[in-house]
């Protein structure tokens, strides 16, 4: 077992102790004073292996399986049906299966950019919250994956979009940007489980060392690969884990860019737009940022882990969330100004139809959200209170969903030729769609809470006092 | 404290790691294996008939042309299945007693047609048009294979897509002179020089359009 | 359900043959219809015909085994291979003429209201599945309409009644000819007690076979009821010519048209011929037209006609006569009760009359009353029409009589007691009888009362006997033409469901005997003129040369009845046919009821329509209707005539005349069919407006009470197009859609379309047309293309029937045209210009655009549609995984998406119909438009194999569906690289431009500009 030379927990000393200073000049610090090595272990590691299970947690396990019946449910009347009992129509050939594609993939930003681009920075204060940032990240794109693949009118066919030798000899339509999503996904679902699961074997092998019952020991055993956590071990671990978070990071690009590729590279007006690839890059980090505050507040307060997840890194979230939140602003005036000054007759019209057509109503609501609402994090007072900034990212998490609303369907349902023109609406099984993957997410994220160390244990131990003396010495 | 694990889970977890990585290929290779199987294409697979109808004793023995039975192989998308009374015209008056022959000369005397099991079959998104074939060259055997040999009638291709891609693609690999469409020995003699004159001078077009054949 | 029970059930045989592809089984069925195992079903489904089957097979029973077989054939067509094994089951003996796998067309004749029109039909191995109209027949001359196209669906209708039925019970029709027998005898003793009721007839086989039998029983009577009621033109024209007559209009030779409330172009005998004639006075090629003819419409709602009339005045129903009396004062002709409305319009109109003496002419509408056709006739006597423009002839039909007359005194002789027999060929009278003859009550008091028609309907279900009457395509007969033309009518196909002719029925009641209506029709014939070789050549031809009534002198009296009283008061409601089902005869027929109708837009029911200002006044706001129509839903209201209220959906049209609403009849079928009648998902809406219309008021009148009924809610519509303008203010500037221009503006500027719209410069081959990431395309062979004429397109609708008919396109039902999800590849879009109350009206016929930079191609992900050779957009069904990008990308909006499984591959007498060279859609894919390229490749495989080195295409050999139907030839297909052919030629028009052409899409489908004529003396 690791570090067996730990120092008693009496002589730990906090070092702002002695200088005395006004408590609010002081930098909040990223973990809570008077935590041992010991203590922090104990605490994440027994969220997990505690025989007891909490209510709570059951009740909210419950009802994630619920919603994840009512996914079942949908999914089976897709595949029986037909896409028919979904919204869509001519000329709305995409609606909420689409949507709720985009809405996802853009939450599963924030983890892969907390861990890799932010390790890479040398933002230590991610450390508490990247391993369930990361696993936020991997049950969103696993929800969001549920669309692409059914939304098609013959889902058994999906395989043809894969470049596979067949004896039709054919390929793909490279030239699609569908097709570069089948890549874009599936590589950035594939490196984020890797980068998650790699930071997780030190903390396996930690639970399967600290757990008491022989099934568990065993599967944490198998999955921590042996871990020994030899120097040799965190030789390897390090560079594995520096390279994951290289790989990953033009990834945290490169899926949302190409994601607005869909649309970017179509020529619907409120689509055929250059400014899409970095507009949904900021958009999702908007959104991923959102979501991890939605999660992390309450997992924090219900699972008494203010001293790990602490109101600095809040703070910090929420400053991301505005500085985002006002590029994803910026791109609704620049759509504006494009539509009016190109002079294009389509193009102007676009934005006439979404500030005054049938749909307006998701416009202004989507300003609120996304243009005004983040501005509430210019203010301190509402930075550092966890009931506003939960609020806030409640505001972005809607406002991400409308916007997509607004570029999908109500670009679609009047384009070019008035004749064609339509309206759309989601039906009840798109609804059930939508939150039965809520539902899957939940589910996932539960059993996550449940089984595996939400917080990075040996990283957060690393940001300890004395640590952090060592660790300068180092240098 | 107690090892949980025996020594041997190291070795058997780095096989698994990377055994996994053959494991995936080898299952692949064998679905694609598969498709490609006569299990799949009905390739060689010799099918019964009502009557034991043998083109090696009709086409290969007596020499009959395909054109005496298939009537239409010339003019339409259908070759044409011979109506009872061109099996008639003969067996009116040899073998005319002969057991095997008992369906055809029934289905001539109660007007009930033969039902003949379908040997060459497409789906019904794939139009195939036989006389456009025949008039440019493509013999009967390139698809059909050694018709004259065969006993009972089997498929001689895979028709699958990228069979008849390789010809729509490279059609002066396969055609011949118009004269030698319905000769089932016939073998080219320098198809590489003969080929490309045929395609100009029968003017034969790469028709890999895909509404050539769907629409 | 007792229908259950009479219907042939399929299911044992098919499994028998539920292994074969239809395509090749269909070149068993005489075969098979005569194998034994054919015939132990049979005995199972008709137990009383088998005992003929034993001894030998009977003619009358052969027509029903073959009628079977058809039905049950083809069981498994148009599925993809499944299973291991598939039968080929050839001929035992190959007909001469037949070639397997190719089609063959037959001329015969469709009739509609008693008058026939030419057509060719299509057969595939021995079942019709096309049908073209008949260039050689006078009614026609190639083009075809809505009704023609969509018979086809009328023939396979599963729905048709296919037994002889007593209330519902199952008899045949021996027991028929067994319970006529007394009646018979009775009649022949006094036959004043027996009483034909029949629709229109000019068949001259069936009015000799009635004459004879009038003979026979000397007192019988022969009534004829016709719900569209041509009376008014009858009566009219008897009034102005003294006795009845017919008349032909030649509008080839019109430079000017004034019709009075006349939709000639889609309504009444000969309008496919009109269109075809006004068409070649209107087109404009560049250089070659000197000059285009004018029309002046005057109508109390929109109609095909007047949306390219160039001057259009909506006035109220009863105002017609005044502007008629109006011009016919202005031409000297003393008719009191003039209008002195539109003074200056009228004058211009009355100059343009005189200008063009002898090359002008006066149309009155069927709905208006007699004095109106008697003052279209006086003015047209005055402006010397009559004999060049207008031809009189005898009358068509066998015997012209006024058919509300007839049907009062049927129903008057009914309650007296004095019918003791009632014989009606055709016709629903139960359903479609004026409200205030209570036809039903009548009805009931005849002891025996018998009925033919192709449905077991309203009257069916309340006569002792109902007989299952033949698809035109299944009996001989013949007919005469709007010209008196006469076509020999000659079956495709032997009676699917064992249905009998009139003839037959007629036979049946002279002799008892059965005689056959071949032997009927030719045996007539050959006793007026025919000899073996003639008979040949007209069943070939599929007219019967110079048949046609000659033109005899004649003058119209200018003596005008004095104008009858202005009504007044509430809203003056018009009762007129439906455009789609006619007076409700094809309620059942799919593709009619999901077709937009072609001003409306408005599938599967009738609305009333309003003004937008009569809509204000009931209380139905602008505002209120943009948002429910935008949603495709309306309010209803309850529509009070005579004290009789029906509840009925409110729809606004541009264009209507105020305080004028007006419904359509033919709706609200309670039988004859699933769709006709609530009992499927094709449920359509639409009212019964029959109960509303009574004797002395057959096409409305005033006083008519309109009241909102919000109580009820919203009310959902199946509206394909709502009605969008295209005013630059309300889409964001001027989008170049539609281009026209006055016949003055074209020659002064022949390029008038170009700079029309916000950068629509050219014809697409400007500069950077040939700017594209991608490599250019080379078409070294053929590169078809295809131009439509907006000038002369009236949205008639043919085209879109058409290419339903030849792509097995599958209707979806109301339910889903409300959802947008309608499959028509090709739809005809139609846009306003100006004011709401009296707008232009364009017609755009938008198929697939066939982009050569085309916008679909590049975002499929499994290259399920790419580009051709020969610069068609390829669509390849069987590859589509569904994503429906292509849709979302395509700026036309012309690509169609299964959204469900819209395909009936269940229903076994729908399979017959298809066309066998176009694949049958599944659930999940993506189709659309495709040139007809199976007609592509067909001709050009007939090219290639013609002689040893093949040949070209020429131009002319592939015609698509909508080109080959369209009446006034708007459509023009062809090869652009043959310089020849006409598309090239049309290319390069002045007027020719393409649709959004500055999205560089270079579509191959191009439009001419619409060219109108107004009279420069008219503002506005």
């Amino acid at each position: 077992m690791a570090h067996k030379d730990e120092t008693p927990v009496h002589e730990v000393r906090p070092v702002t102790q002695e200088v005395r200073v006004p408590e609010r000049y002081l930098p909040t610090p990223t973990i809570e004073p008077g935590h041992s090595y010991a203590s922090i272990t104990d605490h994440i590691s027994t969220i997990v292996l505690r025989k007891k299970t909490p209510i709570g947690w059951f009740v909210g396990f419950g009802i994630s399986l619920i919603l994840v019946s009512v996914l079942t449910a949908s999914i089976g009347k897709l595949v029986f049906v037909g896409v028919g009992i979904w919204g869509i129509n001519h000329p709305a050939g995409w609606g909420m299966d689409i949507i709720n594609f985009v809405w996802w993939i853009g939450i599963g930003h924030a983890g892969t950019l907390i861990s890799a681009i932010l390790l890479l920075l040398r933002q230590e204060w991610r450390t508490s919250i990247n391993r369930f940032a990361e696993a936020m990240t991997l049950f969103a794109v696993a929800s969001a994956g549920l669309y692409p693949a059914l939304h098609t009118g013959r889902p058994w066919y999906d395989f043809w979009l894969f470049p596979y030798p067949n004896t039709m000899s054919l390929w793909p339509q490279f030239r699609s940007p569908l097709m570069w999503d089948v890549f874009a996904v599936s590589t950035y679902a594939t490196v984020s489980a890797l980068f998650w699961y790699v930071g997780l074997i030190p903390d396996l092998a930690t639970l399967r060392d600290r757990s008491t019952n022989i099934v568990a020991r065993k599967i944490y055993g198998m999955a921590a690969l042996g871990w020994r956590g030899s120097a040799k071990h965190w030789y390897r671990y390090e560079s594995a884990y520096l390279l994951l978070a290289g790989l990953s990071t033009p990834l945290v690009l490169s899926v949302h860019t190409i994601v607005s590729f869909d649309f970017a590279v179509a020529q619907i007006p409120g689509w055929h737009a250059t400014f899409f690839p970095p507009y949904f890059v900021a958009g999702a980090v908007f959104a991923g940022f959102a979501m991890v505050l939605t999660l992390a507040i309450p997992a924090r307060k219900f699972l008494k882990l203010e001293d790990f997840i602490t109101m600095k890194h809040l703070e910090n979230m929420g400053k991301v969330m505005m500085a985002t939140g006002l590029i994803v602003f910026y791109s609704y005036v620049i759509e504006a100004f494009f539509a009016y000054y190109s002079g294009n007759v389509y193009e102007r019209y676009m934005w006439l139809n979404r500030a005054t057509g049938p749909y307006k109503h998701m416009y202004y609501a989507l300003i609120v959200c996304n243009g005004l609402a983040p501005n509430l994090m210019w203010f301190k007072r509402f930075r550092t209170s966890p009931a506003m900034l939960l609020v806030t990212a409640m505001f972005a998490n809607v406002g991400m969903w409308l916007e997509r609303f607004v570029i999908i369907p109500t670009s679609l349902h009047r384009d070019f030729l008035p004749s064609s023109w339509g309206m759309y609406h989601g039906t009840i099984w798109d609804w059930g769609m939508y939150i039965g993957s809520m539902g899957l997410f939940l589910f996932l994220l539960f059993l996550f809470l449940r089984f595996l160390p939400m917080i990075s244990i040996f990283e957060i131990r690393t940001m300890l006092p004395e640590a952090q003396a060592a660790h300068g010495e180092e240098h | 404290m107690a090892q949980i694990f025996h020594r041997s889970t190291n070795t058997l977890s780095r096989v698994t790691i990377f055994g996994a990585v053959f494991i995936a290929g080898f299952v692949l290779w064998v679905i694609g294996g598969i498709v490609r199987s006569p299990y799949v294409t009905n390739q060689g697979i010799a099918r019964e008939q009502p009557v034991p109808f043998s083109h090696q004793h009709h086409v290969g023995g007596l020499g009959i042309d395909c054109r005496y039975c298939h009537t239409s192989v010339e003019k339409s998308n259908f070759a044409g299945v011979p109506p009872t009374q061109t099996c008639m015209n003969c067996h009116a008056q040899i073998w005319t007693n002969a057991e095997l022959l008992a369906p055809v000369r029934n289905s001539f005397a109660n007007n009930t047609p033969i039902r003949w099991e379908r040997v060459h079959r497409l789906p019904d998104f794939v139009h195939f048009n036989h006389s456009i074939h025949i008039n440019k060259g493509i013999g009967c055997a390139s698809c059909h294979g050694r018709i004259d040999r065969m006993n009972l009638t089997y498929q001689a291709s895979p028709l699958t897509m990228d069979w008849c891609l390789s010809c729509h693609r490279a059609p002066e690999k396969y055609v011949r002179p118009r004269s030698e469409v319905f000769n089932m020995a016939y073998v080219a003699k320098d198809q590489e020089k003969q080929g490309p004159e045929l395609v100009r001078a029968y003017n034969i077009q790469k028709l890999t359009s895909c509404s050539t054949c769907h629409y | 359900m007792s229908d259950n029970k009479t219907t042939l059930d399929f299911r044992e045989f098919r499994e028998r043959i539920g292994d074969i592809r239809g395509k090749e089984y269909w070149r068993s069925l005489e075969d098979l219809s005569r194998g034994a195992d054919f015939e132990e079903l049979l005995q199972e489904e008709f137990p009383r015909q088998s005992a003929p089957l034993a001894n030998g097979v009977h003619r009358r029973d052969f027509m029903k085994l073959m009628s079977a077989s058809i039905a049950l054939a083809g069981a498994a067509s148009c599925t993809a291979p499944s299973g291991n094994s598939e039968k080929i089951v050839p001929y035992v003996r190959q007909p001469e003429d037949l070639i397997p796998g190719k089609p063959l067309f037959f001329a015969t004749a469709m009739p509609l209201a008693g008058y026939t029109t030419g057509v060719l039909a299509e057969s595939h191995m021995g079942r019709p599945t096309k049908i073209e109209g008949n260039p050689d027949h006078p009614s026609s001359l190639g083009g075809t309409d809505a009704y023609m196209q969509a018979s086809i669906l009328g023939l396979y209708d599963p729905d048709r009644s296919q037994v002889v039925r007593t209330f519902g019970e199952t008899r045949t029709w021996s027991d028929f000819i067994g319970a006529l027998q007394p009646v018979l005898k009775e009649a022949a003793v006094n036959g004043a007690g027996l009483r034909l009721l029949t629709q229109t007839i000019t068949s001259p086989t069936l009015g000799a076979a009635i004459a004879k039998l009038v003979a026979q029983y000397p007192g019988m009577q022969w009534h004829q009821w016709e719900p569209v009621s041509g009376d008014n033109a009858r009566e009219g024209l008897r009034a102005a010519f003294g006795g009845y007559v017919n008349a032909v209009y030649h509008f080839d030779k019109a430079n000017v048209v004034v019709t009075l409330d006349s939709d000639f172009m889609s309504d009444g005998p000969g309008h496919v011929r009109y269109s075809r004639d006004f068409s070649t006075r209107r087109r404009v090629r560049h250089g070659e037209t000197k000059s285009i003819n004018r029309m002046y419409a005057i109508e109390s709602s929109p109609t095909s006609t007047g949306s390219i009339a160039d001057h259009r005045l909506p006035v109220r129903p009863s105002q017609i006569e005044g502007y008629a009396r109006a011009i016919a004062a202005g031409l000297g002709i003393a008719a009191a009760g003039a209008t002195t409305e539109h003074a200056d319009w009228i004058g211009g109109v009355v100059r343009d009359l005189q200008r063009n003496h002898g090359a002008a002419v006066v149309v009155a509408g069927d709905d208006q009353p007699p004095a109106v056709h008697q003052l279209a006739m006086a003015i047209n006597q005055a402006i010397g029409a009559i004999g060049t423009t207008v031809s009189i002839t005898d009358s068509a039909e066998v015997s012209p009589v006024n058919q509300l007359e007839s049907l009062r005194r049927l129903v008057t002789d009914m309650n007296a007691g004095a019918v003791k027999a009632l014989i009606m060929f055709g016709g629903n009278p139960i359903f479609d009888a004026p409200a205030d003859f209570n036809f039903r009550s009548a009805f009931e008091k005849v002891p025996f009362r018998a009925h033919l028609s192709l449905y077991y309907d309203e009257t069916s279900m309340l006569s002792h006997w109902h007989i299952p009457e033949t698809h035109y395509l299944e009996t001989w007969g013949d007919g005469r033409g709007h010209d008196g033309t006469i076509t020999i009518q000659q079956p495709l196909i032997a009676p699917l469901y064992n249905g009998r002719s009139a003839i037959e029925v007629i036979g049946a009641m002279a002799g008892g005997m059965d005689q056959s209506p071949y032997d009927a029709v030719r045996a007539y014939w050959m006793a007026n003129g025919a000899n073996e070789l003639l008979w040949r050549k007209w069943l070939n031809d599929g007219v019967i040369a110079n048949s046609a009534l000659p033109a005899r002198s004649a003058s119209a009296s200018t003596a005008i009845p004095a104008p009858a009283a202005q009504p007044s008061g509430g809203f003056e409601l018009r009762i007129a046919h439906d455009p789609n089902i006619y007076d409700g005869r094809f309620a059942n027929n799919g593709w009619l009821q999901e077709l937009p109708k072609p001003q409306t837009k408005i599938t599967w029911e009738n609305v009333l329509l309003l003004s937008p200002k009569s809509a204000n006044d009931i209380g139905f706001g602008d505002q209120e209707r943009d948002d429910l129509f935008n949603e495709k839903h309306t309010l209803l209201a309850d529509l009070t005539f005579h004290g009789r209220t029906i509840r009925v959906p409110v729809w606004v049209v541009p264009g209507m005349p105020d305080n004028v609403a007006t419904i359509h009849f033919g709706y609200g079928r309670k039988h004859g069919g699933k769709i006709a009648a609530e009992r499927s998902d094709f449920t359509p809406g639409g009212v019964d407006v029959y109960p509303i219309r009574f004797s002395d008021a057959l096409h409305g009148g005033a006083g008519a009470q309109i009241k909102l009924v919000r109580s009820e809610g919203t009310y959902p519509i199946g509206c394909t197009q709502e009605h969008q303008s295209i005013n630059p203010k309300d889409v964001g500037g001027d989008r170049g859609i539609i281009r026209s221009a006055t016949f003055d503006e074209y020659q002064r500027n022949p390029h008038f379309v170009q700079g029309e719209g916000e950068g629509h410069e050219g014809t697409g081959e400007t500069a950077e047309a040939d700017a594209s990431m991608y490599p250019k395309y080379e078409y070294p062979g053929h590169a078809w293309a295809m131009v439509i004429d907006t000038s002369v397109c009236t949205g008639c609708n043919g085209c879109v029937i058409a290419c339903q008919s030849e792509n097995n396109i599958s209707i979806v039902g109301k339910e889903e045209v409300v959802r947008e999800r309608e499959m028509h590849w090709l739809r005809i879009d139609r846009y306003y210009k100006g004011s709401p109350e009296n707008p232009e009206v364009y017609h755009q016929p938008v198929p697939c655009m066939q982009c050569e930079n085309a916008p679909c191609e590049p975002v499929c992900p499994v290259e399920a549609t790419s580009h051709s050779g020969e610069g068609l957009n390829d669509m390849t069904y069987n590859r589509c995984v569904g994503t429906r990008y292509c849709s979302n990308n395509c700026p036309y909006k012309v690509r169609r998406f299964n959204f469900f499984h819209y395909a009936d591959y269940d229903t076994p007498s729908l399979k017959p119909m298809r066309n066998p060279d176009v694949t049958v859609r599944t659930r999940g894919v993506m189709e659309k438009c495709t040139y007809c390229v199976q007609r592509i490749n067909a001709a050009k495989i007939a090219a290639e194999i013609d002689g040893e080195k093949g040949r070209r295409v020429r131009d002319g050999e592939v015609t698509t569906a909508c080109q080959q139907a369209c009446p006034s030839e708007a459509i023009t297909f062809g090869d652009m690289n043959d310089p020849t052919s006409r598309v090239a030629a049309l290319k390069k028009e002045p007027a020719n431009y393409a649709l959004l052409q500055d999205l560089n899409t270079r579509p191959r489908t191009t439009y001419l500009g619409a060219i109108r004529n107004p009279n420069p003396e008219i503002r506005g």
